[in-house]
């Protein structure tokens, strides 16, 4: 009896297990236009722009997120900053468009592990089994009382990113949670 | 919790939405009377029962959209973009 007790102690463990990890700086743009300016941006950034809502696409190193269904958020490494911004720049010229380098604005975090969904769930109130958060997706949520974007990576690994003065706090929620299930 | 359809995203928890007040009201033209602004300003309808509202997806695409609601269960009937027509309820 209490061998299959450990057992499922052991087993509920394996499966809320998740890790959460900071992550590098790096350069973050906002675009909002509309679909010519979008398409234009696609092509000079390298990544087809995502046009299905709450979806991510992914060319190497660099990311785009549908926000919404003018505005789009644009992540390539730290170092590519000067080089993104000259090529979208040169690329939307003569198109009306709104493009904003946040690249401070926000911190990163990674959560990770086959219990990474039921630890964001502690405090955000998306349904992320995969069915309705499927690996690619990527949106606007709120986790306890700060507003965060998600994006699920893979099935096991979600990127979240929160105001930078808000980070601290994301940090500690999800901390606290994990601390609870993994004892 | 209450799921509320965004005409973008999808079913989502109401937590990620703000009220905005009663739809379909058109602005009234600088010329009017000092009545019409006041109907345009505070004049609502306050039904008992389907209401026709603004919301907005805030911490999600940020869009605005008009929603048929029930005001005595609550229950959202349809949700529209902005510049569709009212649907018909069955």
């Amino acid at each position: 009896m209490a061998e299959a007790a450990r057992r499922d102690a052991l087993s509920l463990a394996a499966h809320t297990h998740a890790t959460v990890t900071p992550l590098s700086a790096c350069s973050r743009f906002v675009l909002r236009g509309r679909a010519p300016a979008l398409a234009a941006a696609g092509a000079a950034f390298g990544v087809p722009l995502p046009r299905e809502a709450c979806r991510a696409a992914v060319v190497e190193e660099r990311a785009a997120l549908w926000l919404g269904p003018d505005e789009i958020l644009l992540l390539a490494p730290e170092a590519e900053r000067d080089a993104v911004a000259g090529a979208l720049h040169a690329a939307l010229t003569g198109l009306p468009h709104a493009l904003v380098d946040v690249g401070h604005r926000s911190a990163a975090l990674e959560v990770a592990g086959p219990g990474a969904a039921f630890l964001l769930n502690a405090a955000c109130p998306l349904d992320l089994g995969t069915a309705a958060f499927p690996a690619g997706m990527c949106t606007r949520t709120v986790l306890g009382k700060c507003e965060i974007l998600l994006w699920r990576v893979d099935a096991a690994r979600f990127r979240l990113e929160a105001m930078r003065s808000y980070a601290d706090y994301v940090w500690r929620l999800l901390e606290q949670a994990r601390r609870d299930w993994t004892g | 919790m209450l799921l509320i359809d965004c005409p973008f995203c999808g079913e989502r928890p109401e937590l990620e939405f703000s009220y905005g007040g009663e739809a379909h009201i058109a602005r009234t033209p600088d010329t009017a009377s000092d009545d019409g602004w006041t109907a345009f300003l505070y004049d609502r309808t306050n039904p008992k029962g389907i209401h026709a509202e603004r919301w907005r997806h805030v911490h999600g695409c940020g869009r605005f959209f008009n929603a048929l609601r029930d005001t005595v269960s609550d229950k959202f009937r349809a949700t529209y973009r902005i510049g569709e027509a009212r649907p018909e309820l069955e």
